[in-house]
């Protein structure tokens, strides 16, 4: 690629980024004017809701840790050419198995074990749950899309079951309390700022999730591979890339970044799984992952801003329904595309066509 | 048992067929799901302000059209990837269905119970009875002339072939002077009034609005589609055969514990598992070959 045309792929991220925040503030402004309310007073509510105070600041960090897992988890697929819109489900199957697994933990385990442990039964549980879609669409070409919505369906069904079966805390329809030594400490303990707000370290696991995951992703063997097979898969396969292995592997690794949210919501703040818990971060990762355009701190700024929007939703919902914010994710995912395919398009007439990569592998959806 | 599931097949096989319409004109369609749920919410709405149900079913469909307009506009003339553009409608229909509910009877989670078509006749609760108002119903009418208006459209006129010239080559339609996105635009907005049409049934058979009550069902009659190849009618066999497993949940919701659990999960488990058995067959029904394909 050239150094021009690598300059334009850049400007086409920020175009599209300024068109998504765009349309978000239009569509904030108009849904708010046509429910008869003021958007000058509500966006001074939603700014003291979030970033007015300090715990309205640690209230966003906490909102923010999950949907940057997940919007991590949907890059990642993405970037390999799948939609694993199945994060919701990784996350509740991998939230619900952590927390039963560190209830069982002995009491006197160290942090030092206890954690990463919980921290990898969560990744295998969320990759797991991936990685059956994930063989699917490689071996035998089933759309990742319907498998995954199927896959959130069935692990709300599991989770059901699981608490009905017995996992629960006898009397309530939640699991019973992790090992102390499997929590991760609230920033409260260390900052005082935060006093009150449920943000926990798993921030700061994030962040460094998003940074680790930016450079594998340049300079590991599989990271490179899935770039590459996101771009043009047939050529990967004649340049003999396992394809079929690695888009099994890119679910399951997407999978299991998923499941590391279950750090913010069981490890860092409840200390136990009850239904609901988490529940539609997986959704929102796939606008952070849309309006991340993937670099890592795009990924951390869309994740913050989705995370402001979560928290600042629950700020007005005496003025608005708090659903409003469901419909402000939907509108930056389209302005966004759309903004995207325009510039996309204005280019082509600029730089030459490179080689149609339209012939893909025969996907039935 | 007969009448139930032939009552919750209506839902899945308008979503079907909105598929075959959108998949058939070449344009990837995932967010049947969403268009189920907004047409829904509309005819209950409509209904529950006129108290005439006719009105209500006209709204639905009007909004099934409407939001599949919509996702035809931003895919074949935005140039945005199709399911880009369905998840980002599903994520709206999921998301404003819970803002219309709390703004208009604030509940987010359903509206209230609306009389929909109650049949004055035949009012018994046994099966017989049920089966008899079923048959009367005029949803069951109305997705049965949108099931042989979509083969007799598709199949035997100049524009239903040439919705499919679209859909399978869609350069070589336009050579031929076919305005394929002119034909794609149609053809999605037809299926999405079809589908349309599947909501208001979901939301009439529960006489009222409850969020998120699609349950996948659009992914699933999507699925039904690919298990069909593309074809109307084997969609709604196979939507039958679905929404069989639905109605058998119905029969077991009274008894408690595990075993409902896991015939909640049926129907998804079975999808999968279709789809898994069906595409992996080697003499599948093919795709349209111009999905997804622009025609330049």
């Amino acid at each position: 690629m050239s150094q021009h045309a690598k300059d334009s792929a850049r400007s086409t991220n920020w175009i599209a980024t300024v068109a998504g925040l765009c349309a978000a503030w239009i569509a904030f402004d108009l849904l708010v004017w046509g429910y008869g309310e003021s958007p000058r007073e509500l966006a001074k509510l939603l700014f003291i809701g979030t970033w007015g105070t300090s715990y309205g600041v640690g209230q966003v960090l906490f909102k923010a840790t999950p949907i940057l897992f997940s919007g991590l988890a949907v890059h990642l697929a993405l970037r390999a050419g799948l939609f694993n819109i199945g994060a919701e489900g990784q996350i509740t199957i991998a939230s619900v198995v952590v927390a039963i697994a560190a209830a069982h933990f002995p009491v006197t385990l160290s942090p030092v074990l206890a954690i990463p442990l919980a921290l990898i039964i969560a990744m295998l549980a969320g990759g797991a749950w991936a990685l059956l879609p994930g063989i699917l669409r490689a071996r035998l070409g089933v759309h990742e899309v319907i498998t995954t919505i199927m896959m959130n369906r069935i692990a709300d069904g599991c989770v059901g079951l699981l608490l009905a079966v017995g996992f629960a805390d006898p009397g309530t329809v939640r699991t019973p309390p992790i090992a102390p030594g499997a929590m991760i400490a609230r920033l409260e303990t260390f900052i005082r700022a935060f006093s009150g707000s449920a943000v926990s370290l798993a921030i700061g696991l994030a962040v460094l999730t998003a940074v680790f995951l930016a450079r594998w992703e340049r300079t590991s063997r599989i990271g490179i591979e899935l770039g590459l097979i996101g771009q043009n898969a047939q050529a990967c396969e004649a340049e003999k890339i396992p394809v079929k292995r690695r888009i099994a592997q890119a679910m399951a690794i997407s999978g299991a970044v998923a499941g590391l949210a279950a750090s913010g919501t069981v490890l860092g703040f409840k200390g136990y799984f009850e239904q609901g818990i988490g529940a539609g971060a997986g959704f929102t990762g796939i606008a952070v992952a849309l309006l991340g355009r993937g670099s890592a701190v795009g990924l951390i700024l869309a994740a913050l801003l989705f995370g402001t929007l979560a928290q600042g939703g629950l700020a007005l919902n005496a003025h608005v329904p708090k659903e409003m914010m469901d419909l402000l994710q939907a509108v930056v995912i389209v302005a966004v595309a759309l903004a995207d395919a325009r510039v996309r398009n204005a280019m082509r007439r600029v730089i030459p066509k490179s080689p149609a990569s339209a012939t893909e592998a025969p996907v039935r959806i | 048992m007969i009448a139930q599931t032939l009552r919750t097949t209506i839902p899945y096989a308008c979503a079907a067929l909105g598929g075959v319409w959108s998949e058939r004109s070449g344009v990837v369609n995932i967010a049947l799901e969403g268009l189920l749920l907004a047409s829904g919410l509309a005819s209950v709405v409509v209904d529950h302000a006129t108290g005439n149900a006719w009105l209500g079913v006209l709204a639905g469909v009007a909004v099934g059209a409407l939001l599949a307009a919509a996702h035809a506009l931003v895919v074949v003339y935005g140039g945005v990837d199709a399911i880009v553009s369905g998840i980002a409608i599903n994520l709206a229909a999921a998301g404003g269905t819970r803002f219309v509910l709390r703004a208009i009877y604030d509940s987010s989670s359903n509206s209230p119970a609306i009389d929909a078509f109650r049949f004055k006749y035949f009012g018994g609760a046994s099966g017989g009875m049920l089966l008899v108002r079923t048959l009367f119903d005029p949803l069951l009418a109305f997705a049965a002339l949108a099931t042989i208006f979509t083969f007799w459209c598709l199949y035997m006129t100049p524009f239903g072939l040439r919705v499919r010239a679209g859909g399978e080559a869609p350069t070589a339609a336009r050579a031929l002077g076919i305005p394929v996105e002119r034909m794609r635009l149609a053809s999605v907005t037809i299926g999405g009034a079809i589908c349309g049409l599947g909501g208001v049934a979901l939301a009439y058979d529960q006489h009222q609005f409850q969020s998120g009550m699609s349950a996948g069902r659009g992914f699933i009659a999507l699925a039904a589609v690919i298990v069909s190849g593309w074809r109307p009618v084997r969609a709604i066999v196979a939507c039958a055969l679905f929404a069989a497993l639905d109605a058998l949940q119905i029969v077991l919701q009274d008894r408690a514990g595990v075993a409902r659990d896991v015939v909640q999960m049926l129907p998804y488990i079975v999808t999968i598992v279709a789809l898994a058995v069906v595409v992996s067959r080697k003499g599948a029904g093919q795709p349209p070959a111009g999905l997804g394909k622009s025609a330049e």
